[in-house]
């Protein structure tokens, strides 16, 4: 009998002939819907040759609940909570890349401070998607450590949304043509101590993982996508940048001001499992680099388009006291937001990637059509692509470095 | 942006300018959308399909439109091409596999939704509902509380002697009209047979399921 040596480092991609060698009867398995690996109910038929992956379907749809044809029969002010329910690690992201899109729309121009509130959201929503993503992938890889570690601290970014909006995960804090509320007092400040707490927390999270010899064993090299590839699946995101792939909207095609603030973005070389850590690691420190700036820079002013009189209901107490306004009020919450009729695709760069909107309005408070293209759904479509080649223990690693919600995914 | 749309028309002549909010859309005729595509992919730099969906004209004809949204990783543009489909009730699109393998799951998702058969696609299966369901949810026909329909497995049906319900969305906000007079697409409950002072008739199941006593007791 001869003894084959196999590196640790060659596992991912054998070679042909040690694949003829270990050649025998394959075998199909489910994983999933329900299996604490797949993060939700994604359920992946495998075809196993021995320990190594042959082919790879996913089953997604799992958690469809038809929020298309939903959002078809309610007016976009109703459709805000739904947005909630795509991205549920991340949701006040959402609300804000759904308003902007309806206020493209509408042609409508935000105030700054509007603008600087919701990128603030939008930042702090980037933190809690990532630190979940981190906390889970480092579970996938065996370290159980760091997700207690990034659990706690996402803990008080949550407590920083329910003072903000008074909600955890479903915040539905954007209104068309502004928000819910202005942010109460001190807030600010309490954003700036949760930024304190939390850099520590990422050194920690990045001295126990990063240079971490085994964490490298399970992750270099492994789930390789290649720039081309990476363009061709239409992977977004983190997942796009890992490649080698520099896009960020937030940089090519700024919105919210983005191109006020200084950040930088993370590109990966490799296209493995183990850049995919590294960019999402450096996101979270671009974040809290940019939140430090917004909260400097919060300028005063209104929060919402005063004049969109069709589209922001006024102030309550004006609604109960001139007639005028009780009019608009009313008009507003039954036939929802006045929108010109015409077509728009609006993306912005969520935490899991790029989420677009495209709406077919025929006038109106209710959209004739509405498409949501999400991250998710476009980066699970290169796992039949990925896997394959793998082993069976690698695949929660692989499905933890993609980073994607199901609710999202399926919509 | 809008300097580049007049060269992009005098150079394809079958192309036509299309009512944007926002980006240069372009109507393109079916028989000539992968070429279209692919001279964008290849010359244009247009190399990002970010979106594949479709739409419904209910009444209109042709009442299935295919669209594209594509992305330049390199000049950051967007544009938008819209295609419309061969066919009335079995619409017909030329698949964009082999262009993009991201078109790969839009399709089957436009396949399963709105039953758009793409040609020259690898496997085209339902993606979001199950494999053998016999409608397709989006199109304007389909009605928003959904249709009743067998279980996925016939066997599963004979031995449980159950059936999917429909999802309870009938009633409440969610029922609103998109056309019509501002009377008509006020929202309002699909079934206004009942209200706060008539109460609803209990089915029988409801009434086996749960004794009367214990259920006002909680």
């Amino acid at each position: 009998m001869s003894i084959k040596e196999v590196s640790i480092g060659d596992i991912g991609a054998r070679s042909a002939e040690a694949d003829q060698e270990f050649h025998g009867d394959k075998m199909m398995i489910n994983i999933g819907p329900s299996h604490p690996a797949t993060h939700g109910v994604l359920r992946m038929k495998v075809e196993l040759d021995g320990e190594t992956v042959t082919k790879c379907d996913p089953v997604v749809g799992y958690l469809h609940r038809g929020s298309e044809k939903i959002a078809e029969n309610m007016t976009y002010n109703q459709f805000i909570p739904y947005t909630d329910r795509l991205d549920y690690i991340g949701p006040v992201h959402n609300n804000v890349t759904f308003a902007l899109a309806v206020e493209k729309l509408a042609g409508l121009e935000m105030p700054e401070r509007c603008q600087a509130i919701r990128l603030l959201c939008c930042e702090i929503a980037r933190l809690q998607s990532h630190l979940v993503g981190v906390g889970v992938y480092g579970m996938d890889c065996g370290a159980l450590t760091v997700f207690m570690y990034t659990f706690t601290i996402r803990d008080k970014l949550y407590n920083l949304m329910e003072q903000l909006t008074g909600a955890r995960f479903t915040t539905s804090y954007t209104r068309i043509g502004g928000l819910a509320r202005d942010i109460p007092e001190g807030w600010l400040g309490n954003v700036l101590k949760v930024m304190n707490d939390l850099e520590p927390v990422i050194e920690e999270t990045d001295k126990l993982l990063t240079r971490n010899k085994i964490f490298w064993d399970r992750t270099v090299g492994l789930g390789v996508v290649s720039k081309e590839e990476a363009i061709n699946a239409g992977l977004t995101g983190p997942n796009l940048r890992a490649s080698g792939v520099a896009v960020d909207l937030r940089k090519d095609k700024p919105y919210l001001g983005y191109e006020n603030y200084d950040f930088d973005v993370p590109i990966g070389s490799a296209g493995d499992c183990y850049d995919r850590w590294l960019v999402r690691m450096e996101e979270m420190r671009q974040s809290i680099r940019i939140i430090r700036q917004v909260v400097e820079k919060m300028p005063d002013g209104p929060w919402y388009a005063e004049d969109a009189k069709k589209i922001f209901p006024p102030s309550k107490d004006k609604v109960l006291t001139s007639m005028e306004e009780l009019i608009q009020n009313f008009m507003i919450v039954t036939e929802g937001p006045q929108m010109p009729a015409g077509e728009v695709y609006f993306e912005a760069e969520n935490p899991k990637g790029i989420l677009g909107f495209y709406i077919v309005s025929k006038g109106g408070g209710v959209p004739y059509r509405m498409k949501i293209r999400s991250p998710s759904f476009c980066n699970l479509s290169i796992l039949p692509k990925m896997v394959p080649g793998h082993i069976v223990p690698d695949i929660p690693v692989l499905l933890g470095s993609l980073d994607f919600v199901l609710g999202e995914c399926d919509r | 942006m809008s300097t580049r749309l007049p060269s992009i028309l005098e150079e394809y002549p079958y192309l036509s300018e299309r009512d944007s909010a926002d980006h240069p859309a372009f109507n393109c005729p079916q028989d000539k959308i992968l070429e279209f595509l692919d001279h964008l992919k290849s010359s244009k730099g247009f190399d990002f399909l970010c979106d594949l969906t479709a739409i419904d004209h209910f009444d209109q004809n042709p009442r299935f439109e295919v669209v594209y949204n594509l992305f330049s990783t390199h000049q950051h543009e967007y544009i938008r091409v819209v295609t419309p489909c061969r066919g009335e009730a079995d619409p017909i699109c030329q698949s964009a596999v082999s262009l993009w393998a991201a078109a790969d799951w839009h399709e089957r998702e436009a396949y399963d939704l709105f039953g758009i058969q793409f040609e020259g696609h690898p496997d085209l299966r339902r993606i979001l509902m199950w494999d053998g369901y016999p409608f397709h949810p989006l199109r304007k026909e389909f009605p928003l509380a959904g249709k009743e329909v067998e279980f996925p497995s016939e066997e599963l049906t004979e031995r449980t002697g159950t059936s999917v319900k429909p999802a309870p969305m009938a009633g409440g906000p969610f029922h609103a009209s998109q056309c019509g007079s501002m009377v008509n697409r006020e929202p309002r409950a699909d079934d206004e047979s009942w209200n706060e002072l008539n109460e609803k008739t209990e089915t029988p199941d409801a009434e086996n399921a749960i004794p009367r006593e214990l259920r006002d007791r909680n």
